[in-house]
């Protein structure tokens, strides 16, 4: 001990035994007590889901407290990392919410309904391709951790909404597949990103049903589980509409 | 004057080391819980097999501690807590710069030499210590690196997690899949930490760890006496002119 450097500018702080004593018990119910409270609060945490969700209302709280954070320094021209379209690979199928059943393709329309609950619209899938049509090659990227880099080609969804500039100023756009298992919403701002496409081709090939065949959504600045498969409806709405994986446990805004 | 038998407790850990050290506990525990449980839903070790799923960590592991099938909710418990382990790590890297305390952790060049005699020194195989100051060169180096290793988890962290508004930060560690690793492998390097760390503090003494919980250490009179009469900033002159 005769060797220590000793930085402190003031005087060393000493304590009798006795003082040291008392301070030691102090110190050790203060840990006690900590180690308590902090036990307990996580026990709760992760045992008390709120109501019509499956994550504690603190967490979600932090969840949406992220997203408004992240949302701040949102832009859209910050775009995804694109990949030379030699590097996509086949990806594989991982939900199959929505799209079990096979349907008729032919027979496939899409609803555009208002924000004042109207419908607006329908198309068929000639509508869409007359659209321009562009390919990215990205990284698809998956909740669960795995990515995949892959080549959407569609249509950016901003010249989708061009043909609704009246209700393409709505907040949120809500989407659903034809029976209704799989549903989406998203705001505004993320849907007329750049990069999120109407699509209906993976890498060079039409989409097979699994992958969402008609049209579905790609979109590399959110996670899979925004990017609905085989879409029927979609609404533009100032209220934000209900989210399959939200309601189980998982962050609405699911932003990369 | 005091007689040598004399004990007085004498501060060694400021109130502010201590707590932001004893913080990490709850909170690194809880992010390595948590992120085993993101882990599970896609273990870039896993190589399927003929009697199910192997892994680098087993399925029973994953299966015994809770932590399979929990995705959602080990997402909202990692993007939670990670805030409060950035909170305590800036907070203590401000304290360290501010008190000055960090010439006690980062390990000065000329103590590098004493590498070697430090390491013979706990093995057993030598006798004296190399003169050190409150860490000897060693932990310094274990202190810095642990120090290293979690704000590249931290930074590794932030690249995951937004790799499209950070794709700068993701593409530093050369992309989404390799951040991901770095991730995992600093913080198993981590553990290996806490196991050494916990090791060497039980061979160093009970009042050692007290020394951390009450901030204080009892110590020979005589030795503290000592200690006030160096004028150490010149000794650390000498040191580095060496």
């Amino acid at each position: 001990m005769s060797d220590q450097h000793e930085y402190h500018k003031s005087p060393l702080k000493t304590l009798t035994q006795e003082e040291f004593d008392v301070r030691g018990r102090r110190s050790f119910l203060t840990g006690l007590l900590a180690l308590g409270l902090g036990g307990a609060g996580t026990v709760w945490l992760a045992g008390n889901p709120a109501e019509g969700d499956r994550i504690a209302a603190p967490l979600r709280g932090v969840h949406d407290f992220n997203s408004a954070v992240w949302q701040a320094f949102y832009s859209p021209d910050r775009l995804s990392p694109t990949f030379d379209p030699s590097e996509a690979r086949p990806i594989r199928v991982n939900g199959r919410h929505g799209v079990r059943e096979e349907i008729d393709l032919d027979a496939w329309t899409l609803d555009v309904v208002g924000p004042d609950g109207q419908t607006i619209g329908n198309h068929v899938m000639a509508d869409l391709t007359a659209l321009t049509f562009e390919e990215m090659t990205i990284e698809h990227k998956c909740v669960e951790g795995w990515s995949e880099i892959v080549t959407w080609g569609g249509t950016a969804f901003a010249n989708f909404a061009a043909l609704y500039p009246e209700a393409a100023e709505a907040k949120f756009v809500n989407m659903e597949t034809p029976d209704g298992q799989y549903y989406v919403s998203l705001d505004r701002e993320s849907m007329l990103h750049p990069q999120t496409l109407l699509s209906w081709e993976l890498n060079g090939a039409p989409l097979t049903q699994l992958h969402g065949a008609p049209v579905r959504l790609a979109m590399p600045h959110k996670y899979g589980i925004k990017q609905i498969k085989r879409i029927s409806r979609i609404e533009f709405s100032n209220e934000r509409g209900p989210d399959y994986w939200t309601e189980r446990g998982y962050d609405w805004y699911a932003g990369l | 004057m005091m007689n040598d038998d004399t004990q007085v407790a004498v501060e060694v850990h400021p109130r502010a080391i201590r707590w932001m050290h004893w913080f990490n506990f709850p909170i690194i525990s809880i992010m390595i819980w948590s992120g085993l449980r993101i882990y599970w839903s896609f273990d870039f070790t896993r190589v399927p097999g003929e009697f199910g799923d192997n892994n680098l960590i087993p399925n029973v592991v994953y299966e015994q501690l809770d932590l399979d099938r929990k995705l959602a909710k080990g997402l909202s418990f990692h993007l939670s807590v990670g805030w409060l382990l950035v909170i305590n790590g800036l907070a203590y890297l401000a304290y360290l710069a501010y008190s000055r305390e960090w010439k006690h952790i980062v390990p000065r060049l000329s103590d590098l030499k004493n590498i070697p005699a430090t390491i013979l020194h706990d093995m057993g195989l030598r006798k004296e210590a190399p003169a050190h100051g409150q860490y000897n060169v060693m932990q310094q180096l274990a202190y810095t690196t642990v120090l290293i290793m979690a704000a590249v988890i931290v930074a590794t962290g932030f690249a995951i997690f937004k790799p499209t508004q950070l794709s700068w930060l993701t593409n530093l560690f050369g992309g989404y899949e390799r951040a991901r690793a770095i991730h995992f492998l600093m913080t198993a390097g981590l553990l290996a930490f806490f196991g050494i760390h916990i090791v060497q503090v039980m061979r160093s003494g009970f009042s050692n760890f007290w020394a951390m919980v009450t901030g204080y250490k009892l110590t020979d009179a005589a030795d503290i006496e000592l200690s006030t009469d160096q004028d150490t900033d010149a000794k650390d002159e000498e040191l580095a002119n060496v």
